[in-house]
């Protein structure tokens, strides 16, 4: 084969946005975007099967290619929510046809940053990826040019810019730690040679490096206290990106940082990252719950729920262990697939009501009943109640804790508690009661929202073991 | 390594992290952006200086990254924008010189203390670089949040970027330095420049981040 899928991945991304960039006409740009979607979804799955050996700069082995599935599904879906929620925008003239062509070519190099970023296997080019899928939120969080999108993206650029600069530093001192084990050069960036080397590296060198590592790629995963960019960007930019952002990039920036754990965990005198992954994903969870009663604006309260979710699930790889790391990936999984199908929903809901204020939305259930009931449904699902997937993964991580860290359980299930709360308190306003605000007719497209919906449901009913299975030896590289 | 060789390296990076000191106080936009350039200048003769000592012809690039990019076109634009936008006035600051000052010392001082005690093992030169880069980038990130102006803002952020560009450089035979300045270069340019600033003056009038505080995370 010529091209093989780990190019496919990284290429159809590149080329696509090139061409979307040239190309006029956005309804045929938006068929483009899903199209090449969903092609590197294809070469993704196919690197189950097949996969190339890893090189200076690139790497594919079990802990990534669950990344890039799950990256290039959430993409794929978003690329055909996008469709029709582009449509409605340009329809009352929210956004015009060059910026459409901007956003879609944006679109594109997103997915390629993301990729890369999850395929590098030099921590250079991994840092250079990040920055690059960073950059182009920053600009697509700001499309709208209202006074609220620019300054969401200012911030959003200003605290993501420190945030990569201390990561870059943190990259730096790993390779200054590398330097006199590995040698010079770029073997010393190399991520597979540092793994094998890293018991010899400096312990105190590699403990600062992963302070400055952990800041930094911790702002971009919305660690409290580095959040503050994370609420504005989801609520201000438009909702596909919203939805990528809390299913996808958070997560590359999650996995850049256990990327750097197992190289940590492998040298014995270094300290160990987890209690500190532990620390800020509890300060991260309690944090977010209690913000989430006063929200007035429905797509910034479920961007603290993407918070409250994240710090779960660095406070389960922060745990470590086969057991934790299992429920971790679970719930990172299906934390993925709920919250971009509720952004799907809150999408549609806030373009029918004109508004993202939850005050002037309400009965929900009554005049729109699909995408009412799927909003419900999502809710649902992300409080973490059976028999929905995040009720599974939230059950594994409280109960592997408890056997290991009683009183952290005890936090952990309190802030869980908290949550579903704050959350059912606004549904009730938003699905039920008097339906409130305009109740015009949508053109939506569902398909995304119930089949990543039907996802969760499925795996909180019946996990195949195959999937089992992989988990588990995936859990089992992270140590 | 000669005596002369280190003591040059080491003249360089501490006058890097002086001229953060004066940025700090600086509270006129052209002042500002006049040190600014001098940092950057500082910058491109202590990465040649490295690529010298190193022989690492590639670092040459970097420094005439820094030399024309950073210390010419920048600020160049920047006072241009200035002028463009009527804001050649006084700077706002959050916190007073003073305070300023002395938290920059302790920065620094801190600074010195983490990586000179982590750092037993690598040689002298790399050594020192690290601890004044680290000092160059915690001043670089003090200046951004005792700003209000987002022109100084981003003038911290670019000092910023020279301490991480010192520290490569200082990581002997580091690769892809050259990549990540450019990178770091992009950044700046066409984010800071060409979009920011100039819709931030279209749609608020001021580059004062302090007006877009305005709209506080929650609509009423």
């Amino acid at each position: 084969m010529i091209i093989d899928a780990l190019t496919g991945v990284l290429a159809i991304p590149a080329i696509t946005a090139a061409l979307l960039a040239a190309l006029p006409g956005y309804r045929i740009t938006a068929r483009i975007n899903v199209v090449a979607t969903g092609l590197t979804l294809l070469c993704a799955l196919s690197l189950f099967f097949r996969r190339p050996e890893a090189g200076t700069y690139l790497l594919v082995d079990d802990l990534n290619a669950t990344f890039i599935v799950l990256t290039t599904f959430v993409g794929f879906t978003t690329s055909i929510f996008s469709a029709s929620y582009i449509d409605h925008e340009l329809e009352i003239g929210r956004l015009t046809p060059p910026f459409v062509r901007f956003y879609h070519a944006m679109y594109q190099v997103l997915m390629f940053g993301m990729n890369l970023a999850l395929v590098a296997n030099n921590i250079g080019l991994m840092w250079v990826a990040i920055e690059m899928a960073t950059l182009t939120t920053v600009l697509m969080v700001g499309i709208y040019r209202t006074h609220e999108a620019l300054e969401a993206a200012w911030k959003y650029f200003i605290l993501g810019s420190v945030g990569i600069a201390l990561a870059l530093f943190g990259t730096i001192l790993v390779y200054m730690a590398a330097r006199p084990a590995v040698g010079e050069g770029l073997d010393a960036m190399v991520w597979t040679i540092l793994v094998k080397h890293a018991d010899a590296f400096d312990p105190a060198l590699l403990d600062v490096a992963f302070v400055f590592l952990l800041l930094g790629y911790g702002t971009k995963v919305g660690l409290a206290p580095l959040h503050a960019w994370l609420p504005d960007a989801h609520a201000e930019g438009p909702t596909p990106i919203s939805a990528v952002l809390s299913g996808l990039l958070l997560n590359v920036a999650l996995y850049a940082l256990l990327r750097f754990k197992m190289l940590l965990a492998v040298n014995t005198g270094a300290l160990a990252p987890g209690p500190l992954m532990v620390t800020l994903g509890l300060i991260s969870l309690i944090f977010a719950v209690f913000m989430l009663y006063r929200r007035r604006d429905i797509k910034r309260m479920f961007a603290y729920s993407s918070i409250e979710h994240m710090g779960i699930i660095t406070f389960a790889f922060g745990m470590g262990g086969p057991l934790a790391n299992f429920a971790g990936l679970l719930h990172m999984t299906m934390h993925s697939l709920t919250k971009s199908a509720i952004f799907f929903a809150v999408g549609h809901v806030a373009q029918v009501k004109g508004t993202q204020r939850i005050a002037d939305m309400g009965g929900l259930t009554e005049t729109h009943p699909v995408l009412g009931w799927g909003l419900v449904l999502g809710v649902v699902a992300i409080a973490g109640l059976p028999p929905l997937g995040i009720f599974m993964s939230e059950f594994l991580v409280v109960s592997s804790t408890f056997a290991r860290a009683p009183l952290l359980a005890l936090v952990l299930v309190f802030g869980i508690l908290v949550g579903i709360a704050a959350l059912f308190l606004r549904l009730n306003s938003i699905a039920f009661g008097e339906p409130r605000g305009p109740i015009g007719k949508t053109h939506a497209s569902y398909v995304p929202m119930f089949a990543h919906l039907a996802l969760v449901l499925g795996a909180g009913i019946y996990l195949p073991p195959a999937l089992v299975t992989w988990f588990q030896n995936v859990a089992g590289l992270l140590g | 390594m000669s005596r002369i060789d280190f003591d040059i390296a080491h003249l360089l990076a501490g006058t890097l992290v002086l001229i953060s000191f004066l940025e700090l106080y600086q509270d006129r936009l052209y002042a500002l952006l006049n040190v600014y350039a001098a940092h950057a200048l500082v910058l491109a003769a202590s990465v040649a200086w490295q690529a010298f000592v190193q022989d690492a012809p590639h670092l040459y690039v970097t420094a005439a990254i820094a030399l024309v990019f950073k210390a010419t076109i920048i600020p160049i634009t920047l006072h241009r924008v200035i002028v463009r936008l009527g804001i050649h006035r006084e700077i706002e600051k959050v916190v007073g010189v003073g305070a300023a000052m002395l938290a920059g010392m302790g920065l620094v001082a801190l600074s010195m203390v983490v990586m000179l005690r982590v750092t037993h093992g690598a040689d002298p030169l790399a050594r020192e670089d690290l601890a004044f880069a680290l000092s160059v980038v915690l001043l670089g990130l003090l200046m951004m949040v005792t700003r209000r102006n987002a022109v100084s803002q981003v003038v911290g952020f670019m000092s910023l970027e020279n301490g991480l560009v010192l520290a490569a450089t200082g990581a002997k035979g580091m690769p892809l330095v050259v990549e990540i300045s450019v990178a770091f270069s992009i950044l700046i340019a066409l984010i800071v420049i060409g979009i920011f600033l100039f819709r931030i003056r279209e749609r608020f009038d001021t580059v004062d981040v302090q007006a877009l505080d305005r709209y506080r995370g929650e609509r009423r």
